[in-house]
């Protein structure tokens, strides 16, 4: 087994009844990575994390840690430990008890217990929380209780089942921060689960992205925001203006009302194919610009450091969203609706994806 | 707007004073005449006594009654929230097939009259020649004490989130251990109201133990059997105060282990 193989998910399927939550899932995950499962809701993202965790047992297909199938290995004896998505912290224990949960069954000396729970609370930044009633914590430090008692374990996965979904933006950002340090300070692999691709993008190493029960791609968040393979992925990892592409040569696509775009593609000439350009890819001039297109503004959106801009271009029913970083100031100058603007790019900001 | 809900508010005491005093006034009779130096349950009281407990307590057909009764019930009570507790485990749990059909099921000993239940479970025994005992009596109250049990604890197991017992097995237990640390300590105050609910169901019981009692008498069927002498009729009141006593401290106990539990009910659904 090698580093690359920690986690093996080979040819996975889940079906409840008639319902294929997981759909004949590959998946190699690293050890010590940062793995997130990014997709929208109901695509069966916590039923593959709860199959790793041993909740669930596939259908089809086999699971392996660190080469040791556990397919059927009973959740009580896998090498993984949950934060669940609501945290499931025992109300009838006290954060200390809660934390320890897991040791207890080590049959460690009281003080060598006292000292990793001391060190788990310390970890959380919750030192001298040992003794409190677990309803008297807020949501923020439940959710740490819940990542203190799963880490304190030591376990050579640690599954997250959107562990910040509960909690509010300040705070989920500075969580997402802390979470990544920590993960990189312990070294253990962690699966998270997110539907906030931002989130996805912002923590991860590697990220799957799965819609319908299927993985559609892996790979590292800069590669999937700049290469998608697919409409899909594309379409759900930021926005995206899509065109009608036909071949002209292995190297030219006539993207008809953006004219022709020059980007590598394996299709033969004559092929259709998709032509995906990113928004902040794009340049708007006030004035003409030589190979420019010529648009008119329909609406703006002011956002502080960017501006959205919605731009219609003649030949095409469908406006094309722009965004803009604003570098200087914008009070008196902007694009306003109504204006005429030049549309540019720079060569291979287009990326051809297959149609489907 | 004040004076209306005034009015109100003094009808409604009213009534709510001859409520209980109709409901309790009776049953204070019973330590009353106790202590009557008396055989004659009539006013004015004649003067203050103990002997008719001094009587009870001589009275060993009588205290063998008692414990009898009180056997039946401490074992149906135990028998009967065991298997309400699996039931209700695995109704919570699971997705049964033709679960709610089941429930149904189990709960149709508290709609069929208990005269109809003893004479049908008189019959079935005789059929199978098995002699009338206290062993009969236990089997008879625990299956209209299950139903009761279920209730209870089915109501205690909604509350609870089921990842809980998940996160138990993720951190290394095994069943047992979870449900040993977890869904025992959880379902605890749910277990013990099961247990004096189904305790006093029992021990109150007439109908189906005067069926299926054989020789050996229950308290119940025991002061049926007194009501004919009624110079035995005061140490049964006698014996009637004390258990009035006893259950009044059994309840107010299931009230404080019920209270309790909801407290910490808010706890787990907050969570
Ligand atoms: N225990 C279950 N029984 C039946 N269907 C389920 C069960 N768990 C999940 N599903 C179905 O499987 C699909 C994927 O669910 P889930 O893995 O929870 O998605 P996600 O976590 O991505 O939102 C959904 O259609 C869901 O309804
Ligand atoms: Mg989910």
């Amino acid at each position: 087994m090698s580093d690359e193989d920690f986690i093996r998910i080979d040819r996975v399927t889940k079906r409840f009844g008639n319902v294929v939550a997981v759909d004949d899932a590959n998946l190699s995950i690293r050890r010590g990575e940062f793995f997130s499962l990014l997709g929208p809701s109901g695509c069966g993202k916590t039923t593959l994390l709860r199959m790793i965790a041993g909740f669930e047992f596939p259908t089809q297909g086999e699971l392996y840690v660190e080469g040791a199938r556990i397919t059927d290995t009973p959740p009580h004896l896998r090498p993984s430990n949950m934060v669940f998505q609501s945290y499931a912290i025992f109300p009838h224990l006290d954060v200390f008890d809660n934390i320890a949960y897991g040791l207890r069954r080590a049959r460690l000396k009281k003080t060598e217990l006292a000292a990793r729970v001391n060190d788990a609370l310390a970890m959380i930044k919750l030192e001298g929380f040992g003794a409190r009633r677990v309803d008297e914590l807020s949501g923020g430090q439940r959710q740490r209780v819940a990542l203190a008692r799963a880490l304190v374990c030591r376990p050579k996965v640690l599954l997250l089942d959107e562990p910040l979904g509960a909690l509010d933006k300040r705070l989920r950002e500075s969580m997402q921060i802390e979470l990544r340090q920590l993960q990189k300070s312990v070294g253990i692999t962690f699966v998270f689960v997110t539907h906030d691709q931002e989130e996805a993008l912002s923590m991860s190493d590697r990220i799957a992205v799965m819609s319908s029960g299927k993985i559609l791609q892996v790979a590292a968040p800069r590669l999937l925001y700049e290469e998608p393979n697919c409409r899909e992925v594309a379409d759900f990892i930021g926005t995206i203006n899509f065109f009608d592409g036909k071949v002209l040569a292995p190297d030219t696509v006539d993207a008809g009302p953006i004219g022709t775009v020059h980007a590598a593609t394996a299709d033969s000439p004559g092929g259709k194919t998709l032509v995906a350009l990113r928004p902040e890819k794009i340049v708007l001039a006030a004035d003409p610009v030589p190979g420019a297109i010529r648009g008119k503004v329909i609406a703006t959106a002011y956002l502080g450091e960017r501006s959205h801009y919605t731009v219609a271009i003649p030949g095409r029913e469908e406006p094309i969203a722009v965004s803009g970083q604003n570098a200087e100031k914008i009070v008196a100058k902007g694009h306003s609706p109504g204006d005429t603007v030049y549309l540019s790019w720079a060569d291979g900001a287009a990326v051809l994806l297959p149609c489907d | 707007m004040r004076t209306g809900a005034g009015r109100g508010g003094v009808g409604l005491l009213a009534y709510a004073i001859f409520y209980l005093g109709f409901l309790y006034v009776p049953v204070l009779f019973l330590p009353l005449f106790s202590f009557n130096d008396s055989v004659f349950i009539t006013f004015p009281i004649a003067g203050f006594t103990t002997q008719w407990y001094r009587q009870m307590l001589e009275d060993s057909a009588m205290l063998r009654a008692l414990a009898n009764s009180l056997e039946v019930g401490a074992i149906t009570a135990v028998l009967s929230t065991i298997l309400g507790l699996l039931a209700a485990k695995a109704l919570t749990r699971y997705r049964v097939p033709g679960g709610n059909a089941l429930l149904a099921f189990t709960s149709l000993p508290l709609f069929i009259p208990d005269i109809v239940l003893g004479i049908s479970i008189l019959i079935l025994l005789n059929t199978l020649g098995v002699p009338l005992s206290l062993i009969t009596v236990i089997a008879g109250h625990s299956l209209i004490c299950v139903p009761f049990a279920i209730t209870v604890l089915m109501s205690r197991f909604d509350g609870f989130d089921k990842s809980l017992e998940e996160a138990s097995l993720d951190l290394g237990e095994n069943g047992w251990m979870t449900f040993w640390r977890v869904t025992y300590p959880l379902a605890l105050p749910g277990i013990i109201s099961s247990l004096l609910l189904t305790f006093i169901v029992s021990f109150d019981e007439f109908l189906i133990a005067y069926f299926l009692a054989g020789s050996d008498a229950t308290l119940p069927i025991y002061i049926w059997g007194q009501l004919r002498f009624p110079y035995k009729l005061p140490a049964v009141l006698a014996l009637g105060a004390l258990i009035l006593v006893a259950s009044t401290i059994l309840v107010v106990i299931a009230e404080w282990v019920r209270s309790h539990g909801m407290k910490d009910r808010h706890k787990m659904v907050g969570a």
